[in-house]
């Protein structure tokens, strides 16, 4: 596990490159109960008008998080975590999924010591969660 | 119609209990891919001082969501789920959710705002354990988008 020690404001985390396929959505909508069919049937999502089946935003949030508690070594580290829903991440029906890239820098030392990490996600180059940020105690 | 804004400052009564369940962590760890031992081991989460397996960050969002079903079922609020936008997520966690919890959710409405003929209903979710331990706040953002929107 890192320590608040060897973390200066300006830290970048090593970045993550996530690929989400169909098979992460039918598992995610089972393992969180959001079983919104805009996630799973292209019938329905472009009936709603979208370009077919997206990715749970909450999805999106849970998997950049990693790079936080990755980083951390310890995820019960992670005090807060917020982000915006931004664009939506389309999946499409074949074996490559969507790949969406995240990064993360350590912007500030909060008046409680948590460390305060921005975090980015992007897919085709646009940013899908906006404001993304976690509060992080070390040791 | 846009949301009354009574409902601001309105808080609902409590939710009935949801057991934290190890296999439910490791299964929703899996969803997200955390790969921690933590969440899948009471050794290795002993060993880092819990209790007994702790839930990733985001999995506050099982019992939140469930919890938003009140809002839906509020007659009065006439509040369109299918129009309904997650604009915003945040969770605070004074300690991990951890295996064995047993949580509650008391959901409030903090703020109500039309914005170019949607509503924006600002909804804390504050979970804790039927004994009265405060665990995660929950924090986000409803966007009910507009008839014309």
């Amino acid at each position: 596990m890192i320590r608040a020690a060897d973390v200066a404001v300006g830290d970048e985390l090593p970045p993550l490159a996530l690929r989400i396929t169909r098979a992460d959505l039918v598992r995610y909508a089972g393992a969180s109960g959001d079983f919104n069919p805009i996630h799973w049937s292209d019938r329905f999502a472009t009936g709603v008008g979208l370009p077919g089946v997206i990715a749970h935003g909450m999805l999106t949030m849970g998997l950049a998080g990693r790079i936080v508690t990755e980083w951390a070594g310890d995820p019960g580290a992670v005090v807060e975590y917020g982000v915006r829903f931004g664009r939506p991440v389309p999946v499409p029906d074949d074996d490559e999924g969507a790949l969406v890239e995240v990064t993360g820098k350590v912007t500030k030392v909060l008046e409680d010591g948590t460390f305060k990490v921005n975090v980015t996600a992007s897919f085709e180059g646009k940013s899908v969660l906006g404001g993304a940020s976690a509060r992080v105690r070390l040791p | 119609m846009p949301l009354d804004q009574s409902y601001i400052g309105r808080a609902y009564p409590p939710s009935a209990p949801y057991e934290v369940g190890r296999e439910k962590i490791r299964e929703f760890a899996d969803a997200v891919g955390e790969t921690s031992p933590v969440h899948r081991d009471p050794e290795a989460a002993r060993a880092a001082g819990y209790r007994d397996v702790i839930a990733p960050p985001t999995f506050a969002v099982i019992v939140s969501l469930k919890a938003n079903d009140v809002l839906v079922d509020d007659p009065e609020l006439g509040l369109d789920y299918s129009r309904v936008v997650h604009g915003d997520q945040t969770f605070t966690h004074h300690r991990p959710i951890t295996a064995g919890d047993r949580l509650v959710v008391a959901l409030h409405v903090d703020a109500i705002q039309s914005r170019m003929g949607n509503d924006m209903l600002s909804v804390r979710a504050e979970i804790s354990t039927d004994e009265g331990e405060l665990v995660t706040t929950g924090r986000c953002t409803l966007v009910v988008r507009g008839e014309d929107a």
